[in-house]
């Protein structure tokens, strides 16, 4: 990987996902999705809205927090972001714990809105860095929202999975995942390996297309300030704009 | 106490008791914390915790310090500072009655209690393992149209919420900007107590830029001036975390013994912080 590091990556993979969508929203605890969605925002001309949690300036609720749960209800929501400390083949995801229930051995902090939102927002898409076999697991410890349903009121579902290794699309009809692209410096074997679940490979996989100059200048210059407002830390990691009598920064990866 | 309706922060936590079931805002929405600290120092008992629609720091430390016997929320976490390691330790314990939910489902809730009537529907939930585990959520067939299940679960009535706020008037009424939610969770509760930073002369009500964002009297039981009440969190645009404060909680409360060291800590500091 050259010239870029992974999280530029997947702010620009996830930029790719959200086109033409009208209204984008970003849940809690959400950095890369966060500025995913800027940065698409920011190629879309004028024609995307961007709501994200916990902004004040990319933020425009003003009927409370029961705000984005009705707009998803109403469909006015294209596009959301989900992760899960577990995620299965089918798309389920597990946000709660491993090692029983209620008495979990490993407690995580628990559903928030996913087994809600998972349902109504079209484009959901599963985000989670890691990308080990205690991640991606054959099957869920706690549902905290199923990958599909059957016979219940459901415009919504996943769309897409984006990891450290990989991007894969969901297909709804054979309820799987199908592998659509491996990152750069990664290979189809290393995604198998880290998989605990089956899932659908054309013989050939593309690599996944990296960000070009004017994304990467984008990411580091105006998304990152906007960013910033919300997630100071993550901000100041992102690469800052290069200086062009300076040798290029080494990636972060 | 001169007037009924202002009181010390003291005397406001007195007024939640042991039993309770006390409704609190998320982080961002202005947590009552110096009250919270009059809750611990006094050693409420067996609240039942309702958390709109998720804690942090003030629901683990409330779990840590005993207090919580039911505890109903969408989510316990640090944020950028982790998980609350005060709730995994009781999870793991099996001490809370653990009512997991999903955020909709608190606000809409509280919306039927608001209303008073006893159960609202919503979309989604089903085929989840919260519903599942939730016996008091059921699944209904819509009676307007033909193949529709869909979820229905009980109004919430909190005994008692508690919250801090920017801006309090002389007759009780409370500003909280853009935080409505504090205004359901008031509405839908039968008493409401309120932290606030200052209290001005000026009628709130009587200015119709503001008058929106504003909790009427009528719903407010108590209000107490604590200043940087929500402290070690953030409360609006006045002030942001106080994050040495939060990383320090999210270190020493990894075990019982930190645990109570924080809590020494902080019962020790002064009412009024600088």
């Amino acid at each position: 990987m050259s010239g870029f590091s992974r999280t530029e990556l997947l702010v620009a993979v996830i930029a790719r996902l959200l086109r033409g969508c009208n209204h984008v929203a970003v849940g809690a605890s959400s950095p890369i999705p966060g500025s995913g969605a800027l940065l698409a925002r920011s190629l879309s001309e004028g024609q995307m809205r961007v709501s994200v949690l916990g902004s004040q300036r990319n933020n425009f609720f003003t009927n409370g927090g029961v705000e984005l749960f009705d707009l998803a209800a109403e469909g006015r929501i294209d596009a959301f972001f989900l992760g899960g400390g577990q995620i299965d083949g089918r798309g389920n995801i597990n946000l709660v714990g491993t090692g029983g229930y209620p008495r979990s051995e490993v407690r995580w902090p628990g559903s928030f809105g996913s087994a809600y939102m998972y349902f109504l927002v079209p484009r959901v898409i599963l985000f989670r860095e890691e990308h080990t076999r205690r991640v991606m697991v054959p099957q869920v410890d706690f549902v905290s929202a199923p990958g599909s349903s059957e016979g219940v009121h459901r415009p919504g579902g996943p769309f897409a999975m984006l990891t450290a290794l990989a991007l894969f699309y969901f297909d709804r009809e054979r309820r799987r995942f199908r592998l659509a692209s491996v990152h750069p410096g990664h290979s189809v074997e290393e995604v198998r390996d880290n998989t605990g679940f089956e899932f659908d490979c054309a013989a050939i996989v593309p690599e996944t297309p990296g960000p070009d100059e004017t994304i990467l200048t984008r990411i580091r210059g105006p998304i990152r300030e906007e960013i910033a407002e919300v997630y100071p830390r993550f901000a100041a990691k992102l690469a800052a704009p290069r200086d062009p009598s300076q040798p290029a920064a080494p990636p972060v990866v | 106490m001169t007037n009924k309706m202002f009181a010390t922060v003291a005397e406001l936590a007195g007024c939640v008791h042991n039993g309770s079931k006390l409704a609190v805002p998320k982080d961002l929405s202005g947590v009552a914390m110096q009250a919270t600290r009059e809750l611990v120092r006094r050693g409420v008992r067996d609240l039942h915790l309702v958390c709109v629609p998720t804690g942090g720091i003030q629901a683990d430390i409330l779990i840590g310090s005993d207090a919580v016997r039911t505890l109903e929320t969408s989510a316990i976490s640090l944020g950028e500072f982790g998980s609350g390691p005060r709730f995994a330790e009781a999870i793991r314990a099996g001490t809370l009655m653990m009512r997991d939910a999903t955020c909709p489902a608190v606000y809409a809730a509280l919306q039927a209690g608001e209303k008073g009537i006893p159960f609202i529907a919503l979309r989604g939930l089903i085929g989840s393992d919260v519903m599942k585990h939730r016996s008091d959520w059921k699944v209904i067939d819509n009676p307007f149209a033909a193949n529709d299940p869909i979820a229905v679960v009980p109004a919430i009535q909190p005994d008692v919420c508690m919250f801090h706020a920017p801006l309090a008037d002389r007759s009780g009424n409370v500003f909280v900007g853009r935080q409505r939610e504090l205004i359901t969770m008031a509405h839908a509760s039968r008493e409401t107590l309120v932290t606030v930073e200052a209290i001005t002369n000026a009628n709130l009500i009587d200015d119709d830029a503001r008058a929106g964002a504003v909790l009427p009297a009528i719903y407010v039981s108590h209000i107490a001036v604590a200043k940087r009440g929500a402290q070690p969190l953030a409360l609006g645009n006045l002030y942001p975390d106080d994050e040495a404060t939060l990383a320090r909680y999210a270190m020493l409360s990894r075990t019982s013994d930190g645990f109570r060291q924080f809590l020494e800590e902080w019962l020790s500091q002064d009412l009024v912080e600088a």
